[in-house]
């Protein structure tokens, strides 16, 4: 799917939700645990599916992750066991480069 | 990309964190999202498409805005200590508004058709309605800041922050939670202020206490920095400088941080602190309400390199503004809008997903290109440290010349005498318009216009140096410290006219 900055997106495979800091104008699919990230509103938590293979790691709280090639950067704004994939390929942890404290 | 995002992050990551108050009347990341949906259901009830603002600055604060994001109106905080015409005036853009307000001022907004509440009074009702309350679902459509301008140069006007202007902010300038339990913030800036706003959502964020200090005293700064182990502070020039003017212990052992923006800073002040308080790290912000505040940083590594250099040019960005943080794009440019190189001085333009540079009424100020003119004045140097000069709208041209009255400001400041200082242009018949100063000096000092004259003369040529110099009592500032040089023009042309000075006529 097309992915606009601030959008929000909500995993049917776990808890994990995102909100996409920057993309790229491309069609992007973006995995958490294999299973697809929707949109806010398609997502029907019904279907909710977290019964598959949990691969190691977690996706924590407001950390950042990316995947250059893509230009994509997303924020976890909920927190989940697994790991998040865009395109097939596992995103890594964004190491945190915080200013100093300006106000 | 609404702001109370930032706060259910807060509420789900640390909770029982205390983020806003002292530590006795303490309120955790957890609760202050309680009292937002209380808050907003308080908008709700009143059908209300704003919430007004206009008292000191405190816990109230940050449950306004947090009230406001989730019911998708903005906050609207204004200068409590404007006269009543001007606050019903401004009241007069938002009618339908639900308004927190300081006790002598109900009325102004009463007459403006508002609901009125006391700051206490907010509380508790938020407080009662958050329990029982369905979360409303917040969106994005309305503003979640409308700051209006301080009027130092024209007719106040309204800024438009958008959620995602302020939440990209945060996310470039802060890491979540990366605050230690033991940090606690300091805030001195009134609400009104673009700072203070900045300070809710980047001290939430990291998971650091921030507290406020609503009446300011140099003496009561000290008195709570070591009463609350107060960490991180933010202040501006004037207060620093009140800070510093304090008698007797000036010990802070708890101080990490000191930020320090939101107008020109003299050079001597900052070395003052530097001396005074040599473990605490510095830093510089520049920004202006329309960037969503911080575009450019001097942290603290740059103020110790600068202190401890013997080369001139590494000693002088002690007056810099750092460099411009990692998400901003700034260029300086010339009248034409062409890019000038390093050591050149222009118009300071920026970019970037924090910058708005929207007004109410008037719509987006930026460029085909997004970038927006911040009408300051401003060179970069080699190494790409931003000078600010000052507002395009104070050069003063002298017989075609252009002067920034910040650079002769300056000079005047190095004198041993003088403790504040503001040039300004007066209509002249011969050069379009000439140079007049006035002076404060500095307690138990007296200061004499003619050796002051003969000061700047020897620093900066003639055309550079004032033709008349005045000593005044006081120098005409808002309370977040800025210059109103309007009022300086008035008082001094009323004082003595347009008709030339007596140095003119003796040809000096």
């Amino acid at each position: 799917m097309l992915l606009k900055p601030g959008a929000r997106l909500r995993s049917i495979g776990g808890t994990v939700e995102i909100i996409v800091v920057r993309a790229a104008p491309a069609d992007i699919s973006i995995t958490f645990n294999g299973q697809p990230m929707v949109a806010e509103a398609d997502a029907d938590l019904e279907t909710r599916d977290a019964t598959g293979e949990v691969p190691a790691g977690a996706v924590e709280l407001g950390k950042r992750y990316a995947d250059d090639e893509l230009s994509l950067e997303v924020l976890c704004v909920k927190a989940g066991k697994g790991e998040l994939a865009a395109n097939g390929r596992v995103m890594t942890k964004k190491e945190a480069r915080p200013l100093p404290a300006s106000d | 990309m609404n702001l109370s995002m930032l706060l259910d992050m807060a509420s789900d990551g640390f909770g029982d964190r205390v983020v806003v108050g002292h530590r006795r009347t303490a309120i955790t990341a957890s609760r202050l999202r309680s009292l937002s949906i209380g808050g907003a259901q308080i908008v709700r009830d009143a059908r209300a498409d704003a919430i007004v603002y206009a008292d000191v600055n405190g816990p109230a604060f940050p449950v306004a805005m947090f009230s406001a994001a989730r019911a998708g109106v903005p906050l609207v905080p204004l200068n409590y200590r404007l006269g009543s015409e001007k606050l019903a005036a401004l009241a007069a853009n938002h009618p339908n508004a639900v308004c927190i307000a300081a006790e002598q001022l109900t009325t102004v907004f009463e007459n403006a058709h508002m609901q009125v509440w006391s700051a206490g009074d907010f509380m508790i009702a938020a407080e009662d309605r958050s329990t029982g309350t369905e979360p409303l679902e917040p969106t994005t459509e309305a503003a979640a800041v409308i700051i209006y301008t301080s009027g130092s140069t024209a007719e106040p006007k309204g800024v438009l922050l958008h959620h995602h202007h302020l939440v990209n902010y945060v996310l470039g300038a802060v890491e979540f939670g990366g605050a230690g339990e033991d940090e606690a913030f300091l805030v001195s800036v009134p609400p009104y202020h673009i700072a203070a706003v900045a300070n809710v959502i980047t001290n939430l964020f990291a998971g650091r206490r921030f507290i406020v200090l609503e009446q300011f005293t140099g003496q009561q700064w000290i008195d709570l920095v070591r009463s609350d182990a107060i960490t991180n502070a933010l202040v501006v020039p004037t207060m620093l400088a009140r800070i510093l003017a304090t008698d007797g212990d000036k010990s802070v052992p708890t101080l990490r941080s000191l930020a320090y923006g939101g107008a020109a800073m003299p050079r001597m002040v900052v070395e003052e602190a530097l001396a005074t308080w040599p473990d605490v790290g510095f830093v510089n912000a520049y920004g202006l309400t329309e960037t969503s505040s911080t575009i450019s940083i001097l942290g603290p590594d740059d103020h110790r390199a600068a202190i401890a250099s013997t080369d001139p040019n590494v000693r002088s960005r002690l007056a810099s503004v750092g460099r411009p943080v990692p998400n901003v794009e700034l260029s300086i440019r010339d009248e034409a809008g062409t890019m000038v190189p390093p050591g050149e001085a222009g118009r300071i333009y920026v970019r970037g997903e924090q910058v708005s540079g929207e007004y109410t009424g008037t719509g987006s100020a930026l460029d085909q290109h997004g970038f927006f003119d911040t009408r300051d004045e401003g060179y970069l140097d080699e190494d790409g440290f931003l000078f600010v000069l000052g507002r395009a709208d104070d050069t003063i041209i002298r017989g075609g010349e252009n002067i920034a009255p910040a650079e002769i400001e300056e000079t005047l400041l190095l004198h041993p005498d003088i403790a504040d200082a503001v040039v300004v242009g007066v209509p002249d018949a011969e050069w379009g318009q000439r140079l007049e100063a006035a002076v404060v000096p500095k307690p138990g000092r007296s200061a004499d216009p003619d050796d002051i004259r003969a000061y700047v003369r020897t620093r900066l040529r003639g055309s550079k140096t004032p033709d008349r110099i005045v000593i005044w009592d006081e120098l005409p500032r808002t309370e977040t410290g800025k210059l109103v040089r309007r009022l300086a023009l008035e008082r001094l042309v009323k004082q003595y006219g347009t008709k030339g000075s007596q140095a003119d006529q003796k040809g000096v």
